[in-house]
Formats: structure tokens, C-alpha cells, sequence
């Protein structure tokens, strides 16, 4: 039995592979950043500001990935929204792990002992300077964790742009293998790709984490 | 110049309500510049609410406090800044733990008074100086002990330049080696002539440096006066016994 892969593939792989990045880490920009807004709307918003947070985050958990992103890519133009493959991809993406995101970071924020905020309000900081300069920073060291997940989990899951005729590494590998016929290489080359990636990533950021680290700082009982 | 003679801090009548439960029940007192109050009582009788009335991190459904000319209770008043006039001590210190204690002593400064860090600097290694701590101002809250936390959250209020200081129980959260270097630093302050008001059981403490102690039980205060009349002659039969148990407790010696 051979191993049917020709090194001939690796050009478009690279390139399959920069898509996969940019759609990642775009579409991880407009989590975090919406994931972050939505958790302080949650945890300090008034009634009028947590529910409806409370019902994006729903609704984005609550439906599937593919689903969303049809209604993004093939839906919204019939609302005269026209969006490129890439732009519906990172913004169907961005929009669901936003709403993981916000879960984690709600979890973090409410980890901060409350006495931090009540000092920080009596030395006269506004509350949204308190959340800024005291309650942001130790949320996002204490998020770090569990957020790695969800950093893995959309390199991987961005893998279903391929649906929307983006070629990305899943794209790639599929144009080549239905064209060789040799499924079975090509697509154990692009596990192994996924695979390294996700290695890098874990690294990544146990090293960000122990630069971050703080003492007292909710890392104990984590490797030292 | 009859402005001198006012009481730096008026507390009229103030209320407040934990669902059924009424916490204070109508607390009024006066607090002159450079006067070091001592409030004792009962735990669960309204005296760490009351502190946190003053500067509204607990809002009070009734009553007013009024800071020199300013009613910190009136609706459309500059809360923040009022706030940065009135220091705050923790019964758990609450320094701010990602921060070193240089950092949470000058976060105020350049927050809210818009120090640049320089001077913001400059400001609070003079206080953290002052509390006796210079050589840990690069330290962070976890690597300090209880006593040298507390003394940071000290330094941390002194360096706003308040009008006055609340300390809401700040040795109760020690090991009792460690009560004394917060005490002293109290006591050096109330010396210098900060005005104070000082939530606390050490009745060492209350004989020896407050110019008034101020007994409060279910919501109100019971007996207010110096300390020598309180201790030997109390006008209500409570205070006296309450003094006596907490004493035995705690220890007044002197």
C-alpha cells in the first residue's frame, strides 16, 4: 500500500492554511471583543441591557454553526446584504464564538472577589473605571484557561467555511482529494496540520498565561 | 472664618433596611477635624452599614451626610469625587490583587486625581514610607502579610489627601501578632491630627486614642462620649456592661 500524496499539493495547502488563520483569528477579534461587551452587559448591565444579552448568547448557543452561517452567507441578501464568503464566514463565526466567549468572560468577571470593586469605587474611580483598571484585568488573566478552548475550538470548527466555497485548509484538502482521489492521505495530512496548529496554540498561550501570572491570582493548584 | 468651628462631618437621622430587617434606625453624630471617633457594638448592630452610608457605597433610604458644606446625600452631587475625599479601610483589605503595592496605592492618584505617574510616584512612596513599608512597594498583595496588606490599604487612603478615614474593623481579619503594627500606624495617624472614624473591638485602641467612642446597638447609637466617662461611669447600664464583656474579651489594659 502507498501513501498517495505528492509534495506538489503543499503550495495550495499553505495557502488553504492562511485562509483557515485569518478566518480564525478574525473571527476570535470580534468575540472577544462582543464576548467582553456582552459579559460586563450581563454582569452589570441593568434589565434592560442583560436581556438582551442573555437572548443573543441563547440563540447563538442554541443553533447550530452551519445554520448560522447559511443564514449569513445565503440569507442576508435577500435582505440586500451581500456579503463576500470570507466577510459571512468571519462574521458567522465571530457572532457564535462571541457568545461562548461572553460566557467564559461573565465567569471570570464574576470570580473577582466583589470586595475589589466596592475599593476601587471608594477611592472615587467611576464604575466603568473600576471595571477598566481593577475588574477587566484579573478577569482576563482567570480567563485564560478556559478561553484556550474556545481559541482551539474555532480553528477547528472554522474548517465548515469550506461549505461556503471558501478555501480554506478543509477547502483545500477537499478541491485536491476529489480530484486525485486519495481522500485518505490528503485528509490525515490535514489532521496532522490541525493537530500542530492546535499544539502551537496551547503553548501559546501557557506561555501568555505564566507572563500574565500574578501571585494570589486564581492560578493556584495550576502547574507551576 | 466661622467655618472652623463646624463639625468636618454631620450624620442626620440616617435609616436603612435590609428587606424587613432595619439595620439603623435614625444614627446621628458630629465628627469634628482631627477628632478620632471609635464606634463599638455588637456585631450585627449597623456599624459597618453605617460607615458605608457615609460615603454611599451603601445608600441609606433616609437621612443626610454632610461633608464640611457639601450634603454627600443630595441626589446630583459629585459622588466619585467625593468619595476620593473619603478614605475607606477594609476589614479584608482588598488591595487590588493583580497590582503591586506601589500600583494600588497610586491607581487613585492617577485615575482619579490625574497625578502624572511621576508624581504619582513620588506621593505614594511617601506613604507607603509613612506606613513603614518603602521595601515592598514592589511586592504584590499574596507575597504580604495580613498586617502589611492592611498597611498598604492605609497608605492607599492617605495618599488621596482625605478629609477623613473610615475604618471599618481593620484589625478583625488578623492573626493577633500582626494587630499591633496596623494599631500603631492608626494610633501615629490619629496623632498627626487625621480625622477618623474607627469601627473595632480593641478597646485598647478606644481608650488610648479615641477623643469619643460611640456605643451602637440594633441600629442606634445607645451612649456617645470619651472614653474615660464611658469606661468608668456610663450612663446607661448597657454600655457598661457591653464594655465590660468585650474588655475581658479583648483586653483594655491602661
Amino acid at each position: 500500500m502507498t501513501f498517495n500524496f505528492d509534495a506538489g499539493y503543499l503550495p495550495q495547502l499553505a495557502s488553504g492554511l492562511v485562509v483557515t488563520l485569518e478566518v480564525t483569528s478574525c473571527c476570535i477579534a470580534i468575540g472577544i471583543v462582543l464576548g467582553i461587551l456582552l459579559a460586563l452587559g450581563r454582569v452589570y448591565g441593568g434589565r434592560f441591557i442583560s436581556v438582551p444579552c442573555s437572548i443573543y448568547i441563547h440563540f447563538f448557543r442554541g443553533t447550530p454553526l452551519l445554520v448560522q452561517l447559511f443564514i449569513v452567507y445565503f440569507g442576508l441578501p435577500n435582505w440586500g446584504i451581500r456579503l463576500s464568503a470570507f466577510e459571512s464566514g468571519i462574521l458567522a463565526l465571530g457572532l457564535n464564538t462571541a457568545a461562548y466567549q461572553a460566557e467564559y468572560f461573565r465567569g471570570a468577571i464574576q470570580a473577582v472577589k466583589a470586595g475589589q470593586m466596592v475599593a476601587a469605587r471608594s477611592l472615587g474611580l467611576t464604575r466603568l473605571q473600576a471595571i477598566r483598571h481593577v475588574i477587566i484585568p484579573q478577569a482576563l488573566r482567570l480567563v485564560i484557561p478556559p478561553w484556550s478552548n474556545e481559541l482551539i475550538l474555532m480553528l477547528k470548527y472554522s474548517s465548515i467555511v469550506f461549505s461556503i466555497a471558501l478555501y480554506d485548509l478543509m477547502g483545500v484538502g477537499k478541491r485536491i482529494a476529489s480530484r486525485h482521489f486519495n481522500y485518505f492521505e490528503v485528509f490525515i495530512v490535514l489532521a496532522l496540520m490541525y493537530l500542530v496548529l492546535v499544539l502551537l496554540i496551547t503553548l501559546g498561550l501557557r506561555w501568555v498565561e505564566r507572563r500574565l501570572r500574578v501571585p494570589g491570582l486564581g492560578t493556584a493548584g495550576r502547574g507551576a | 472664618m466661622g467655618r472652623a468651628m463646624d463639625p468636618l462631618l454631620r450624620v442626620e437621622d440616617i435609616h436603612k433596611r435590609y428587606g424587613t430587617e432595619e439595620v439603623l434606625r435614625g444614627v446621628s453624630f458630629h465628627l469634628d477635624r482631627g477628632q478620632t471617633k471609635v464606634v463599638i457594638g455588637p456585631s450585627g448592630t449597623g456599624k459597618s452599614t453605617l460607615l458605608r452610608c457615609i460615603n454611599r457605597l451603601t445608600e441609606p433610604d433616609r437621612g443626610q451626610v454632610w461633608l464640611e458644606d457639601v450634603e454627600v446625600t443630595a441626589p446630583r452631587v459629585k459622588i466619585n469625587e467625593i468619595r476620593s475625599q473619603i478614605g475607606f479601610v477594609f476589614q479584608d483589605f482588598n488591595l487590588f490583587t493583580h497590582l503591586t503595592a506601589l500600583d494600588n496605592v497610586r491607581l487613585g492618584l492617577v485615575k482619579v486625581k490625574r497625578l502624572g505617574k511621576k508624581e504619582a510616584t513620588a506621593r505614594a512612596m511617601e506613604e507607603l514610607t509613612r506606613v513603614g513599608l518603602k521595601d515592598k512597594a514592589n511586592a504584590y498583595p499574596a507575597h504580604l502579610s495580613g498586617g502589611q496588606q492592611q498597611r498598604v490599604s492605609i497608605a492607599r487612603a492617605l495618599a488621596m489627601d482625605p478629609k477623613l478615614i473610615l475604618f471599618d474593623e481593620p484589625t478583625s481579619a488578623l492573626d493577633p501578632e500582626l494587630i499591633g503594627e496596623v494599631l500603631n500606624v492608626m494610633a501615629q495617624l490619629a496623632e498627626e491630627g487625621m480625622t477618623m472614624i474607627v469601627v473595632t473591638h480593641e478597646m485598647g485602641f478606644a481608650r488610648s486614642v479615641a477623643d469619643e467612642i460611640v456605643f451602637m446597638e440594633h441600629g442606634v447609637i445607645v451612649e456617645q462620649g470619651p472614653p474615660e466617662k464611658l469606661f468608668r461611669s456610663p450612663e446607661v447600664a448597657r454600655t457598661g456592661e457591653f464594655l465590660r464583656k468585650i474588655s475581658e474579651l479583648y483586653g483594655a489594659e491602661g
